[in-house]
């Protein structure tokens, strides 16, 4: 098949309308542009709305959840063995809240290669001291260092530098809306009392915000050693640990085998956080919703426009055929013409639709709920590229697809003794 | 004995709507090799209708054509595609060139379908006979600035690139005053006498038919003087 020719004969044709082809080539970059913004735009805040949640989510959390015992006496006597047993007024047991063993199940997790690191964590529930109110809270005793590894700690601590937490004894970082209740700057001290009653001053070093106000009324941080003193336990003390694994997909299969095998609640983030792929989905499928009919309409003004061309060029179709071009070589050039638009429009909106997403991600976007976002967020995923781009030649493909058959099947002596 | 080059044996033809009306009956005759054939007849006998039987363009006819020694019933569109690439020239009423292209390239069109030749040969081939046609000064212009009897001089040389075995012409003549027409019959002599073309020229034109080596008379779909 000789392609050079038809080529030639294509650019020809779509050079001698340039000012139609280039409105057609137009729409599709319009619309590849603005598939490539919206998708980058919507995915770009799919992932701040996902990090609030994964960021700040352990993959698992290992805890000791206060419940009643599942295996009562009454079940483990061999002669009710057959017996459908019916237990009233059973009362939970195990006030505990630590991990047993906690310093052993660490080690164990962190020669797990499935393991990405681990955080553990000690939830102390506290009242705030403000003069005679008391404000009802909780601290986090946390190892800084990790929780700022793995759950970005030090980007939710606009104010103040969380690494006092470590170096400064007894020392707390306050929710910002428990400061302003308090009244407190950095550099005071607050009081705290446990819920066993005991005193404690504090010195502030910092303000956490979370961008979730309820949860900044209440929420505090403090070092592992100051939480442990807190609540008058021993250094081996924990209540939480916080697991992020290598793959998340795995967390419900490997939250079971830890369960098991730690004795210990293991709570997965599926589990915990349903809603939040849910909404990421929607999002996603609105934005691909939006880009989809946007080529379609574009594909439409193709279709129009290699309508109208074939319309023009009846005459230079028949002559072709005359002169010996079968009909699948005028296919092949209206096709040609209508991949050539779809793909110069196609890599002209990849182009301008990277514009675009540079320019959205250069807005201010500053919103007290996420404090270290100042702009708005883009996501630059090269899929989308590639999508926009297969798109707009399968739309193209498409909508050139029937004129062109159109112009194969016409009947050079109907034209040729038309005149 | 002279080669037969095209052959219509029993060719009949239907137009089918809005009634069925028989616009060729029995069409039998056959051309020989460096014939000069004038198709005459008045408008309506259905010389033209046959023309394009014979270019192959037009299937539906029932009959036999051979071309070169090959049936030509049965063939895909494709093949009579080549067929028509590689052994028929045309020459239109109406010039039909295609307006996007130069006139050098018009001429090559057909010729680098074939691809018998490489691109430069087709494209020396291509001005060699824009030149034996006095058209060598023209052939870098746009085919729409040309004159009406410049088209069809270029159509003519865009009907030989391939050295086909048979010219068709349909009226060629018949959009051209008396100085081009003169000039076209002349060429077209000049390729009869010189080079032993084959030509099968269908006009109405009495004077034109006239001094043609052969006469092929039509009336109400039938050859009534061959």
């Amino acid at each position: 098949m000789n392609y050079k020719l038809i080529a030639d004969i294509a650019k020809s044709l779509l050079m001698a309308r340039w000012r139609q082809s280039m409105v057609a080539a137009i729409g599709v970059t319009f619309s590849i542009t603005m598939f490539i913004a919206l998708l980058g735009f919507m995915n770009g805040l799919n992932d701040l709305l996902d990090g609030l949640v994964l960021n700040r989510t352990p993959h698992i959390r290992l805890f000791n959840e206060i419940k009643p015992n599942p295996n009562q006496p009454v079940n483990l006597s061999g002669d009710f063995k057959n017996s459908h047993n019916f237990i009233q007024s059973i009362k939970s047991s195990g006030g505990r809240m630590e991990i047993y063993n906690s310093a052993a199940i660490m080690r164990a997790l962190e020669a797990d290669p499935r393991v990405l690191g681990l955080a553990p964590k000690i939830t102390a529930p506290v009242l705030y001291n403000a003069g005679a109110v008391d404000i009802t809270g909780a601290i986090s005793g946390i190892d800084v260092m990790a929780e700022s590894e793995l759950f970005f700690f030090k980007d939710y601590v606009p104010v103040g530098n969380p690494l006092d937490l470590k170096n400064v004894s007894n020392s707390i970082v306050l929710g910002i809306g428990v400061a302003e209740k308090l009244l407190a700057e950095i550099g005071d001290v607050v009081q705290v009392t446990t819920s066993k009653g005991d005193r404690l001053p504090l010195k502030v070093v910092g303000f956490f915000q979370s961008g979730i106000k309820d949860f900044d009324k209440i929420q505090s941080y403090a070092s592992l050693s100051t939480a442990q003193k807190l609540l008058g336990e021993s250094n081996t003390y924990i209540t939480d640990i916080q697991i992020k694994l290598k793959y998340l997909n795995t967390a419900p299969t490997v939250a079971k085998e830890y369960a098991q095998r730690f004795q210990a609640d293991a709570e997965d983030i599926q589990t915990a956080n349903a809603q939040f792929e849910t909404g990421s989905f929607v999002r996603t499928l609105i934005s691909y919703a939006v880009g989809i009919t946007l080529l379609v309409v574009a594909g439409f003004g193709i279709y129009n426009i290699l309508n109208m061309m074939i319309y023009e060029k009846m005459d230079t179709i028949a002559i072709l055929k005359a002169t010996g071009f079968s009909g699948s070589d005028v296919r092949k050039i209206f096709l040609g013409i209508a991949l050539t638009i779809g793909l110069l429009g196609g890599l002209l909106g990849l182009v301008f639709g990277f514009s675009l997403s540079l320019l959205i991600d250069q807005i201010p976007f500053n919103t007290a709920a996420l404090p270290t976002v100042t702009t708005y967020p883009v996501n630059y995923n090269p899929k989308f590229y590639l999508i926009g781009i297969a798109f707009s030649l399968i739309t193209t493909y498409l909508a050139g697809f029937f004129p062109a058959r159109k112009a194969s099947r016409i009947d050079p002596v109907i034209i040729i003794r038309g005149k | 004995m002279a080669q037969i080059v095209l052959q219509s044996k029993g060719i009949s033809k239907y137009f089918k709507d809005p009634v069925t009306v028989k616009v060729l009956k029995d069409i039998d005759f056959s051309i020989n090799q460096g014939e000069f054939v004038a198709v005459t007849g008045k408008s309506g006998c259905g010389k033209s209708t046959l023309l394009y039987i014979l270019s192959t363009m037009d299937t539906d006819y029932e009959g036999e054509l051979w071309i070169d020694g090959a049936l030509m019933g049965g063939k895909s569109e494709g093949e009579l595609a080549r067929i028509r690439n590689e052994k028929i020239g045309f020459v239109f009423q109406f010039h039909y060139l295609l307006n996007e292209f130069t006139v050098l390239k018009n001429v090559m069109l057909p010729g680098l379908k074939l691809q018998k030749y490489p691109e430069a040969e087709v494209e020396h081939r291509a001005m060699e006979r824009l030149k034996t046609l006095g058209m060598g000064d023209l052939a870098l212009k746009k085919a729409n600035q040309l004159s009406g009897g410049e088209k069809q001089r270029v159509a003519i040389a865009r009907a030989l690139i391939n050295e086909p075995i048979i010219i068709m012409g349909d009226e060629p003549t018949g959009n051209l005053d008396k100085k081009n027409s003169d000039l076209v019959f002349d060429i077209f002599k000049q390729l009869s006498e010189e080079f032993k073309q084959t030509l099968l020229i269908v006009t109405h034109d009495q004077s034109f038919a006239s001094n043609m080596n052969r006469i092929i008379e039509m009336e109400d779909g039938r050859i009534i003087n061959a």
